[in-house]
């Protein structure tokens, strides 16, 4: 089996978001950069079915320079080999655009039985990607997955809805998108670390894949982000001090429950 | 290939990191106060390769040099000093013990279940009547026809209850010769071998700590380590690697301290700003920073001697000196800096602070590392 995980290398979920120059970007300054976290139980999925099964496990990541470390991990962890698509300035947040690069990736790199991805980036959070891939590699696609079996030549998938469970089957190869307890991801060992260092990324550029990716930023672009705004501050809270008028305390949280807050 | 060694250091510590924030910072307390040694923890840790990180690869272990060990026993202690402790002592002290001065076969037979963290590795030199004066050893080993008869005491011994196997020095010669003094492998499940009281400490109570009493316990004539007589010897040369581990937990907890003084100076507001603000608090946290950079190069510049191979006693002890003294030095003040708040369970500084005396104290006090630096010093 040929396994295929797509991974985004995305800020940490603890960073401190300020908006950068343009007022449409963050500011990138001192954020620490992580495996999204949702493309980790899509590795970890992919690592153990190969260790069950035996095969042979491939992670793409498209991005700057920076996505190599993310790779590094991923080999750490136990995947077998590494592409970077290096780029992804010009195509900035448009879901389209990267998932036709990493669709061409995919094919080039492929041919694959099961490509696995996490549901979301954590980057923009659009859920897009995944099913993108999917219909542009023209393969089936189940997102969302908390459970997983693989078959000779189907799979069964299980995903959570609103007071359920959903069970899909699909022929392969197949697109999975997974989401939080379809696994606990391991730890990258130390010797999986140095040997992960042994093992040549392979470095690609858009252009590689027949793609002009100055295009598919500009005219060919489907979305772009035109601007960012941080949430509101929070006001601060109002405390009532009720140790010497208790009763005059609680008739004044009354009226403002009722009159402010409109809570009751 | 120093860059590419370099970026791998990184790796290590950004794996390390991550590991400690998420298995063992939400525990800490909780570990502390019912003195709970976490094996669930130390099967991880084995997985990860974290308890051979010196073993060769032939043995099952990670392959590493003192670089990375230092770094994983530093990050470690940066949140949980008493598990960095329990796998500086199981790595540096039994494990590197074996993989020193063991037979081929003893290596075979013990690397690879101590590297994977199969048993945990404990190490006797300690006992009740030597301690600074390790050639004061009283266990006495007695050679018989078919092998060896062991008794006597030894305390304070890390994973005296939780291990499997312990290397421990025993009088071979009667007197007070530090010739006289042999080291023996020791499967803990050997007939004999009573564990003794568990110790109720200060300060890394997640490590365990117990004696160990030896009564009539026989051992085969391999369970030897090395020659006869060259126990004592062997011993220092595994203090020499040993020391630069408590150099690295010293490191850990002082960074840890500094981490989390630097974050309360932050938060805490008196007089309507924050008490970062004050020029009072600034030179307390200029001054711990110091401290910690310069155990930091200390106990790095031991690591690298080491990893070329050179004579590090004197480094060594240098670095354990110094990162021992800085981890209680700056523990002491973080919790000053926290006031009334740092004097409390609900602040990880009290911890810290009772967890770094032992560094001045294991492996050789602070007195004696003094006395090893100017024997070094003065050609002795």
């Amino acid at each position: 089996m040929k396994y295929c995980v797509l991974v985004a290398y995305v800020p940490d979920t603890a960073s401190i978001i300020k908006i950068g120059g343009a007022g449409n970007r963050i500011d990138e300054g001192g954020i620490k950069w992580i495996i999204s976290p949702y493309d980790e139980f899509a590795l970890e999925e992919a690592i153990r079915l190969k260790e069950a099964r035996g095969g042979e496990v491939t992670v793409i990541t498209y991005g700057p320079d920076r996505g190599s470390t993310g790779l590094r991990e991923c080999l750490a962890r136990g995947a077998d080999r590494a592409v970077h698509v290096m780029g992804g300035e010009a195509t900035f947040g448009d879901a389209f655009a990267i998932a036709r690069v990493l669709a061409a990736a995919v094919q080039k790199a492929g041919p694959f039985d099961l490509i696995l991805c996490g549901i979301k980036g954590v980057g923009s959070d659009q859920s897009l990607v995944g099913a993108m891939v999917a219909e542009l590699l023209d393969v089936p696609h189940v997102s969302g997955v908390v459970k997983l079996e693989v078959g000779e030549g189907s799979l069964t998938a299980q995903r959570d809805v609103e007071g359920g469970t959903e069970v899909f089957t699909a022929p392969l190869p197949c697109l999975v998108a997974a989401h939080k307890g379809l696994n606990e991801p391991r730890y990258p060992s130390l010797k999986g670390i140095m040997a992960a260092k042994k093992i040549p990324i392979e470095t690609w550029k858009p252009a590689d894949l027949g793609l002009d990716e100055a295009a598919l930023g500009g005219a060919e672009a489907t979305s772009r982000w035109l601007k960012l705004e941080l949430p509101a501050a929070k006001a601060g809270g109002t405390i009532l001090n009720g140790e010497e008028d208790p009763a005059g305390a609680a008739r004044e949280l009354a009226r403002l429950l009722r009159h402010e807050a409109k809570a009751i | 290939m120093a860059a590419m060694a370099d970026d791998s250091v990184a790796s290590v510590r950004e794996m390390v990191r991550e590991f400690a924030r998420r298995e063992l910072a939400p525990h800490v307390r909780e570990w502390d106060e019912a003195s709970f040694f976490p094996a669930e923890v130390f099967r991880q840790l084995g997985e990860l390769g974290m308890l051979g990180v010196l073993v060769p690869e032939e043995y099952g272990g990670a392959g590493l040099d003192y670089r990375h060990y230092v770094t994983i026993v530093a990050e470690l202690a940066a949140v949980e000093p008493g598990v960095a402790l329990s796998v500086a002592a199981h790595n540096s002290l039994c494990t590197n013990h074996i993989l020193l001065f063991g037979s081929d076969e003893q290596k075979r037979q013990w690397l690879p279940r101590l590297a994977r963290g199969e048993v945990l590795g404990a190490w006797g030199l300690t006992e009740p009547g030597a301690g600074s004066d390790a050639g004061g050893t009283r266990t006495t080993a007695r050679r018989e026809v078919d092998g060896w008869v062991i008794n006597g005491a030894k305390n304070f011994i890390t994973h005296a209850t939780v291990g499997g196997v312990a290397v421990l020095t025993a009088r071979t010669a009667p007197g007070s010769d530090h010739r006289g003094i042999s080291a023996f492998l020791v499967p803990l499940d050997t007939r004999g071998v009573v564990r003794g009281k568990k110790e109720d400490k200060v300060g890394m109570r997640v490590s365990d700590t117990s004696s160990l009493i030896l009564e009539d316990v026989r051992l085969p004539a391999d369970a030897l380590v090395g020659a006869e007589g060259e126990g004592f010897v062997q011993a220092m040369e595994v203090l020499d690697g040993g020391r630069i581990s408590i150099a690295a937990l010293g490191l850990g907890i002082a960074r840890g301290a500094l981490q989390a003084a630097l974050s309360y100076a932050r938060q805490r507001h008196q007089f309507g700003r924050p008490i970062a603000s004050f020029q009072g608090i600034q030179f307390k946290l200029a001054d711990m920073s110091v401290l910690v950079s310069a155990a930091e190069l200390l106990t790095f510049r031991a690591a690298e001697a080491k990893d070329a191979g050179e004579k590090t006693t004197r480094l060594s002890s240098e670095a354990k000196l110094f990162a021992s003294e800085a981890a209680v030095r700056v523990a002491e003040e973080a919790v000053q800096i926290h006031g009334g708040y740092g004097y409390t369970k609900d602040y990880p500084v009290e911890k810290l602070w009772r967890d770094a005396k032992l560094c001045t104290i294991g492996e050789g006090t602070s007195e004696i590392q003094r006395l090893v630096i100017a024997r070094q010093l003065l050609g002795e």
